[in-house]
Parts: C-alpha cells; sequence; structure tokens
C-alpha cells in the first residue's frame, strides 16, 4: 500500500522568527566582513601567496561537498527505496540546494573582483576544471528543482517522474562531488594533492557530513515547530551515518598509505600526518578521534536506540571534525612547501622551501559563518512558504517495521 | 537610431581605427627604421631568421620566445635581474614577505649530500602546457601564441586557482591597492588580480628583449626565439644539455637552465 | 563591448546629456570645459564620434594588446593618455585620477560613469625607453639606439 505523508508549513513562532533573525544578522556580518575584505584588499586576511585558499574556502567547501550529502538522504528514500526516508525527501532537496548556494556565496564574495562576477559566467575556459564546476553547480540546482516539483506536483504526471528525476539528482551530485575533489585532486604542483583518491574521498566525506547536517536541521526544525520525531528513525539514521564515517575514514586513510609508499610523496605526509604539527593534531584529534571515533561509538551505542541525544550529539562532532579535516587538506596541504627541486634545500626571498604560516582573521571568519547562515536561513525561509517539513515523523508515521513498540519495550526496559 | 546602426557605425570606427593604425605606422616607418632596424638586428643578431616584431604589427604564431639560463655564470647574492624586474615592472618585496607581488627571484639551491649549489633565478617558466592556464574559469590566465604565459587582468577574477595550479610559485596575488606614484605605466597591475612574468610582453612586442635578461651583468640569460633553427638560442640549445625545473610535470617549459642541481 | 549594441539607447541618451550640457557649458559654464590639446594631431576619430566610440576603441585595442601584442599608434593607451595631458595649474605637473581634472574624469564624474581602469593602469603616461620605441614616438629616439647597443656589446661578451 502507498503511503501519504502530509507535509505543513512551518508556523509562525517567536522561536522560528527569532532563529530567522539571528541567521540573518549573521548574514549581514558576512557581508559587512567581505565588503571590509574587498575594500582593504586581501592584506586583512591571513591568507598569503602562500596559503592562496583560506577559511572561506574551507567553509565554502564544506558547505558544497556537504550539499550534496544532504541531497542523498532523499535518494535513500527515491533511488534506494527506503520508505523510512521517502517522508524527508522534500527537505532533504531544499536543504542541499540551500547549502550549495550558501557556499558559493562565501566562493563569489572571496574573489579578489566579486563585481566582475559577470565575467566568469560570459567568459568560459573549458579546460578549466573550475568552469565545468560553475556548470555542475548550475546543474545541481536545476536538478534539485525539478525533483522538489516531482515531489511536490498535484499532477500524478508529474509525480511519476518522482523516481526518474531522483536518480537523476543522485548521478548528479556524484558527479558534482567529483568536481570538487578534483579541484584539489588534480593539482600536479602541489605535494599534497594530486590524487586520484580525492573524488571518492570527497565523495564519502559528503555523505557524512550531509547527514550529519540534515539529521541535526531537521530535528531541530520538527522540534521547534513541536512535531514528533521517532526515536526509531532517528536512530536508524545514526548508523546509516556511523557507517559513513568509516567509509570516509578509509579513504583518508587510503591517502596517506599511498602518498606513504611514494618516496616522492613521503616527506608530504609525514609533515602532514606524523609530525605532531597542528595539522597532525587537526586530522588525528579533530577529524579521526572525535570526527569519526566518537561519533560511531555513539550512534552505534544501546542509549541510541532509546534517546535521540547520541545521535544529536555525534552529529555535531561529524561536523566539527568535518571542518578539521577541511582546514587539513586546504590549508594544510598548501603549507607544505611547493618542490621545484625534488630533494634539495632550497633558499629564497620568497619563502622557497619554507613551511607557511597561517593565521586566520575574523572577517575570512565572519564571512564563512555568514554563508553558513545563508544556507540555515533559506531553508528556514523554504519550510515557512513550502510544504515541505511531514507533520509527523513518528516512527509508527514513517515505517511500521520501525514502531511496531520496540522503542518503547527498550524505553521500560532500560 | 537602431542597433543596426550603433554596429555599424562600431565597425566603422574600428575600420577606420584600423586604417589610421596603418597610416600612422607608415608614416613613422621612416622615422623609427633606424629603431625597428636596430630592434630587429639585435635580435637578428641571435636568431637568424627571427626579425623582431614591429610594435604595430601582430604577433608571429610560428614564434616562441624562450630563455636558457646559464646557472655556471648565475652567482649566489647576485640579483641584478630581480633588481631590474622590479624596477622594469614596478613592484616590490620586502625579502620574506608573504603578500607582496613577486615576478621574478632568486633561487639558491643545495644538494644536502654532495653539497653541490647553485643559485639561479626562478620566474614565470612560459610552459607550452601550463597548468595555470587549464584551471583557469574565466580563461583570463592565457598564453599568447608566441609563448607567453599572462594574466589578462581584465577578465581576472581573482580567484587564485592559477596560483594553486603553477608548479613553480610564479604567480602572485594583489592583496593591497598600489598607489600611483609606485605604478608603472606599461606594467599595470591592482589589488583584487593575480600577477605575474609577463616575458616583458611590452618589450618583446617593440623588438627588445625582457628586462632581465638585458640587466644580467654576466650575460647568462639569453633570450630568444626556441622555435628558429637558427636562433642563437636554439643552437645553444642544440649544443648543451639544458634542463628544465619540474620536468617530470610535462609542462615544457620556456625557461631552461644550463644546469640544475 | 559586444553589450554597447544593446546599450545603445541609453548611451546615446548619455550622449544627447553631454552635447546640452557643452551647450549649456558655454552658455552658463555649469559643465567644467575638456582641456584638449590640439597641437599634437587629430584624435582617433572626430571628436564626436570620439565621445560615443572611445570606449570601444579602448576594449577593441585592449584586446588587441593582450592578445595580439599590438603596440604603439594613437589607439594605445598611453598615446590617449599624452595627448590629453591635463597640467596642474600650480605645478605644472600632469594631474593624475585623483584630480577631478584629469581628462577621463571630466565626462565621467558629469555622467556618473565609473571606470575600474585605474585601479591597474597608471593615469599619467611616463616617458619610457619603451615608448621611445614605438612608432609616433614619444620619446628619444637617440637613447633607445645607443641602449641596443650597449646591450648588443654587452650581452655578447
Ligand atoms: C594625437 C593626439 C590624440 C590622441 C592620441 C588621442 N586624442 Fe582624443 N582628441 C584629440 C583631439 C585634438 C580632440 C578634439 C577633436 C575634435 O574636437 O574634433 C580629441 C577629442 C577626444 C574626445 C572628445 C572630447 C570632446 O568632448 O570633444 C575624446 C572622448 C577623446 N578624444 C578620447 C581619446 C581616447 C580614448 C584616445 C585613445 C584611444 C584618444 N582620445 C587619443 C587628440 C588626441
Ligand atoms: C566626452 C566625455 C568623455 C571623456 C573625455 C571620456 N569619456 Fe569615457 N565615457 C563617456 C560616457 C558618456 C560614457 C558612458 C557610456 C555608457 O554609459 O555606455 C563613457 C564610458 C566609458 C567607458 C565604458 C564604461 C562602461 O561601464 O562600459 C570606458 C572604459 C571609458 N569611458 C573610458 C574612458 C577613458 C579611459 C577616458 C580618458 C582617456 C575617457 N573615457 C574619457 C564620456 C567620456
Ligand atoms: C586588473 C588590472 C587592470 C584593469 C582594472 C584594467 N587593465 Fe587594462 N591592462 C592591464 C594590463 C596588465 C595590460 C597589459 C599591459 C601591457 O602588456 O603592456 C593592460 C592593457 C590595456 C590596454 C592596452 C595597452 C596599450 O598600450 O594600448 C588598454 C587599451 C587597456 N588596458 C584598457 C583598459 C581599460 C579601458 C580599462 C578600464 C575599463 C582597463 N584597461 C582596466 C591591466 C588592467
Amino acid at each position: 500500500m502507498k503511503k501519504h505523508f502530509h507535509y505543513e508549513y512551518l508556523q509562525s513562532r517567536v522561536g522560528y522568527y527569532t532563529a530567522l533573525l539571528s541567521m540573518g544578522a549573521l548574514m549581514l556580518i558576512g557581508l559587512a566582513a567581505a565588503y571590509y575584505m574587498e575594500h582593504h584588499g586581501h592584506v586583512v586576511t591571513g591568507m598569503t601567496n602562500q596559503i592562496v585558499w583560506g577559511m572561506p574556502h574551507v567553509f565554502a567547501v564544506f558547505l558544497i561537498v556537504a550539499a550534496s550529502g544532504i541531497l542523498n538522504v532523499a535518494s535513500i528514500g527515491t533511488v534506494f527505496g527506503r520508505t523510512a526516508y521517502k517522508p524527508l525527501g522534500r527537505l532533504s532537496a531544499v536543504m542541499a540546494a540551500a547549502a550549495l548556494a550558501g557556499g558559493l556565496v562565501i566562493l563569489v564574495l572571496d574573489l579578489g573582483r566579486p563585481d566582475r562576477l559577470i565575467v566568469a559566467m560570459t567568459e568560459y575556459n573549458f579546460h578549466s576544471i573550475f568552469a565545468w564546476n560553475i556548470y555542475l553547480y548550475n546543474g545541481f540546482f536545476a536538478v534539485v528543482l525539478l525533483y522538489l516539483y516531482t515531489q511536490m506536483s498535484q499532477d500524478f504526471r508529474v509525480r511519476r517522474f518522482y523516481r526518474t528525476a531522483g536518480t537523476l539528482a543522485f548521478v548528479w551530485r556524484l558527479i558534482l562531488t567529483t568536481g570538487t575533489g578534483s579541484i584539489f585532486g588534480w593539482l600536479v604542483a602541489r605535494q599534497a594533492y594530486d590524487l586520484a583518491v580525492f573524488a571518492p574521498m570527497f565523495i564519502a566525506l559528503s555523505f557524512s557530513f550531509g547527514l550529519a547536517i540534515f539529521i541535526l536541521l531537521m530535528t531541530a526544525l520538527m522540534r521547534g515547530d513541536e512535531r514528533p520525531v521517532g526515536v526509531g528513525l532517528v536512530n536508524r539514521m545514526g548508523r546509516l551515518l556511523g557507517v559513513f564515517l568509516a567509509a570516509a575514514a578509509y579513504f583518508t586513510v587510503v591517502w596517506w598509505l599511498t602518498d606513504l609508499y611514494a618516496a616522492e610523496h613521503r616527506p608530504v605526509v609525514q609533515y602532514l600526518f606524523f609530525s605532531g604539527n597542528v595539522y597532525s593534531w587537526l586530522y588525528w584529534l579533530g577529524f579521526i578521534g572525535v570526527g569519526t571515533i566518537l561519533p560511531m561509538l555513539m550512534v552505534f551505542s544501546g542509549s541510541a536506540r532509546t534517546s535521540m541525544k547520541p545521535v544529536i550529539f555525534a552529529s555535531i562532532l561529524t561536523i566539527i571534525g568535518g571542518i578539521s579535516l577541511m582546514y587539513f587538506v586546504i590549508i594544510g596541504g598548501q603549507s607544505y612547501p611547493l618542490v621545484l627541486f625534488p630533494g634539495k634545500e632550497v633558499k629564497s626571498s620568497f619563502l622557497d622551501g619554507v613551511v607557511a604560516n597561517y593565521a586566520p582573521t575574523m572577517p575570512e571568519i565572519l564571512l564563512g559563518i555568514g554563508g553558513v547562515a545563508m544556507g540555515v536561513a533559506i531553508t528556514l525561509l523554504a519550510a515557512k512558504v513550502l510544504r515541505i517539513l511531514p507533520v509527523s515523523l513518528a516512527d509508527a508515521e514513517v515505517d511500521p517495521h520501525l514502531a511496531g513498540g520496540k522503542v518503547e519495550e527498550l524505553k521500560k526496559a532500560a | 537610431m537602431s542597433d543596426q546602426g550603433a554596429r555599424d557605425r562600431h565597425e566603422q570606427a574600428r575600420r577606420d581605427e584600423i586604417d589610421e593604425a596603418r597610416r600612422e605606422f607608415l608614416r613613422n616607418i621612416a622615422a623609427a627604421s633606424v629603431v625597428s632596424l636596430g630592434g630587429g638586428m639585435m635580435l637578428y643578431s641571435m636568431g637568424g631568421e627571427a626579425q623582431a616584431k614591429k610594435p604595430g604589427e601582430p604577433l608571429d604564431p610560428k614564434k616562441r620566445w624562450g630563455m636558457l639560463i646559464d646557472t655556471s655564470k648565475c652567482t649566489s647574492g647576485c640579483d641584478k635581474c630581480v633588481e631590474a624586474c622590479k624596477k622594469e615592472n614596478g613592484w616590490e618585496a620586502e625579502p620574506g614577505s608573504e603578500t607582496d607581488v613577486q615576478w621574478i627571484r632568486k633561487v639558491d639551491v643545495k644538494d644536502p649530500l654532495t653539497g653541490f649549489m647553485a643559485s639561479l633565478p626562478v620566474m614565470c617558466q612560459h610552459c607550452a602546457n601550463p597548468p595555470c592556464v587549464d584551471v583557469c574559469p574565466t580563461g583570463a590566465s592565457m598564453r599568447r601564441e608566441d609563448g607567453i604565459v599572462r594574466v589578462n587582468m581584465h577578465t581576472c577574477i581573482g580567484c587564485r586557482y592559477c596560483m594553486m595550479a603553477c608548479p613553480y610559485k610564479a604567480r602572485s596575488f594583489v592583496h593591497e591597492d598600489i598607489p600611483e606614484e609606485k605604478k608603472r605605466f606599461h606594467a599595470p597591475m591592482g589589488k583584487g588580480c593575480v600577477t605575474s612574468c609577463d616575458f616583458c610582453a611590452h618589450r618583446i612586442d617593440v623588438g627588445r628583449i625582457p628586462a632581465c635578461a638585458e640587466a644580467c651583468p654576466e650575460g647568462a640569460m639569453l633570450f630568444g626565439d626556441m622555435n628558429d633553427p637558427n636562433s642563437e638560442l636554439r643552437k645553444r640549445l642544440k649544443e648543451i644539455r639544458s634542463y628544465q625545473i619540474r620536468a617530470d610535470l610535462g609542462t615544457d617549459n620556456g625557461i631552461r637552465y644550463t644546469r640544475l642541481p | 563591448m559586444r553589450a554597447f549594441g544593446r546599450a545603445a539607447p541609453a548611451i546615446l541618451a548619455a550622449c544627447a546629456g553631454l552635447v546640452l550640457a557643452t551647450s549649456v557649458a558655454q552658455a552658463g559654464d555649469i559643465v567644467p570645459k575638456i582641456p584638449i590639446d590640439r597641437t599634437k594631431g587629430d584624435c582617433v576619430l572626430p571628436g564626436d564620434q570620439m565621445r560615443r566610440e572611445h570606449m570601444n576603441i579602448l576594449m577593441h585595442r585592449r584586446d588587441d594588446t593582450m592578445f595580439k601584442g599590438i603596440r604603439g599608434g594613437k589607439a594605445s593607451l598611453s598615446a590617449c593618455l599624452t595627448c590629453h595631458m591635463v597640467k596642474d595649474e600650480k605645478t605644472g605637473k600632469p594631474v593624475t585620477v585623483a584630480s577631478p581634472k584629469h581628462f577621463c574624469r571630466v565626462c565621467h564624474d558629469f555622467a556618473a560613469v565609473k571606470v575600474d581602469c585605474w585601479s591597474c593602469h597608471k593615469s599619467v603616461p611616463e616617458e619610457t625607453d619603451t615608448q621611445a620605441a614605438l612608432p609616433g614616438g614619444m620619446g628619444s629616439k637617440q637613447s633607445k639606439f645607443a641602449q641596443l647597443l650597449e646591450y648588443v656589446q654587452g650581452g655578447r661578451k
């Protein structure tokens, strides 16, 4: 039997407007920060001629990677036919587009000449992965909108294409993350990147980042609007998060193992992963410890079956770990000096052979936060004007298998 | 007036402009022939058939400008080429500054095992397969048909992807406003764009050689047309084994060195 | 500048405004006069056409220089700024775009046109050896030739 879910707009509550207003304030601060950076030039940031991409890119890449992962929640329902995920499809699509928009805005505002954005749209270099990504991003918005339309249309003739649109969206997001990963993976010049594993690694990361963000925002929206959310559902998503976390960590291990084996890349791996500098800590403590092992323990723990708290905490930790890893990849990777003369000692007036310093400044961080706030604000607004949030996500509603009193039994037993 | 009218006018203006440029050129050619010949002769002496380009003419796509740097003549501590570039192109860089623009720098290289040392200038290597050009989303990072790799700053949006892609750290981002008095007229650069060595295109286009090559007291920088089998540069390159920095990347550099550590 | 065709009506309007303004200026001096030095020769196009077409000429020329390496001649930026140099009354030095009297600012300020050229381009041309080598020569040819000789001798020792 086909199940019908009811979706409803968010109600006008004080909490809703407080959230929206605070996001708006953060966005304004971010915009002011961007203006400040533009006006004074990038000297007021920590970015230099050695660390050319900084904090804004950490936030932006995180959001862009997460965006495609957020859309995964919908794909699990549509493409892989998991009933429990079906009512989440609409929210997932909207949130994905919002996250991508937030990430892109950060990238654009960080440009040296954002006023020339029109140039980026009229002049294409078809060899550039960046230019491909512009297509991929625009296409992503289009595909997601189409997908949302097929989900929300009242017309069954449109709704028929819901699976097709979902599959298209799934394939598109895989390509998109491959593109994002390749921005780094194809940089032959940089010792720390230049590795094909970056594309699948970014895909695996997108799964975990996206799901974590989705769990957090979804439960916040549902709870904030006083709608029921089933512990069984959240627990199931949490366990999936655990699997994704393991996959993502696996790819990072492949990264350093591969590079450790190649004599050419050994020094950079030793520098990044095993030299006890801030980047090593970010990877081992931030990403592996706080961002992978701890959340895995939480989502697979017994208490995750009776309470949502472990999964929610795990999601927060996943995001912290994710940002750490992005910082590790982007900043750490650049801080290693370019190797012009392999195996030789070099000295120059332009910091050849010197590990680059980077200290993010306030404007950069505020710009990044502004972008995140924009993603949240778009989601909040969309949930107010569109019927994307299910009225109830109680276990009995979403999937009979989840309910059946199992959670209640466990709760009693505990 | 209609759009058509405006376009016609535009076309007419262009044609007029070209005609005017031609007339201007002819008018001046007599006066300037001494100079042009001088310039031509100079490259002639280095480059056989390779005639210097005349200013009003478009570049010759058959050429590929390049340079052979004789590392044995280059001494550590001498930075005449760097100073000449600074003066010519109007950039300043405090040694060790992380944000100042740098077009060319002297690098001292030492083999940690054998102690073999060399000192050499490193600038944009004017690759035949430049990674910076491949990655640029707007095509602002460009390779002229005569082999000069440079930034068309009119379409540069300041994304800095080329700086990520360049294996030679040849590019710099302009982090601050450059005050009028520090600018050089023929080497514009400004806040928010990427800039790099352009082989002194403004000189090459009028038949002169890059400022660094001109300034080298040892004559260690031999500039010329790599495609011309009769140019002095090509002859030298044929005689001796030359090296490229990071030849393993397959970028096919226009800057060659006589020996690298 | 391909968008120019589409923007033609707006430009025409602006030009009409300017023409009007000029006549007003003659009458009452509301608009600052455009200082034009006629001693150095004619402009690329006649004055009224220049007013409409100068941006196209500049853009076209810009791409010619960037992609084809075409230099010198009247359409070059240094030629524009040399012929249209405005000297400060007190110091006698050429004014930069910092001054509202700079040739490129007089109309632009009035027509509220903003160009970003001067963030990179120097607004006063320099006497350089390179310019000396240009046809139309705006500098001494002697020194240039001497330099070349010097190089040929110096570089080949
Ligand atoms: C050889 C000297 C010379 C050069 C080079 C030159 N101009 Fe002119 N320009 C003139 C003269 C003389 C006039 C006045 C023409 C007239 O009124 O008929 C003029 C008029 C103009 C006008 C119209 C001003 C007005 O209100 O009538 C503009 C705009 C202009 N020039 C822009 C340029 C630009 C842009 C360039 C470079 C591409 C340039 N000129 C190069 C000499 C020159
Ligand atoms: C006769 C008055 C006048 C003078 C002098 C003048 N301009 Fe203009 N210029 C204009 C007007 C009017 C426009 C606006 C046309 C439009 O809106 O498309 C314009 C537009 C431009 C544009 C295009 C701007 C855009 O946004 O598309 C450029 C570039 C430009 N001018 C450069 C110059 C330079 C460089 C000089 C000095 C050599 C100069 N102009 C001198 C009147 C003038
Ligand atoms: C980001 C820096 C930047 C900006 C902004 C910029 N330019 Fe340029 N421009 C350059 C560079 C670099 C060159 C190449 C100089 C060379 O090769 O000698 C150049 C060359 C040119 C040339 C050819 C030079 C010649 O001698 O004729 C013209 C014309 C030109 N620009 C016009 C403009 C105009 C008009 C604007 C404003 C609308 C502008 N540029 C804005 C950097 C800039």
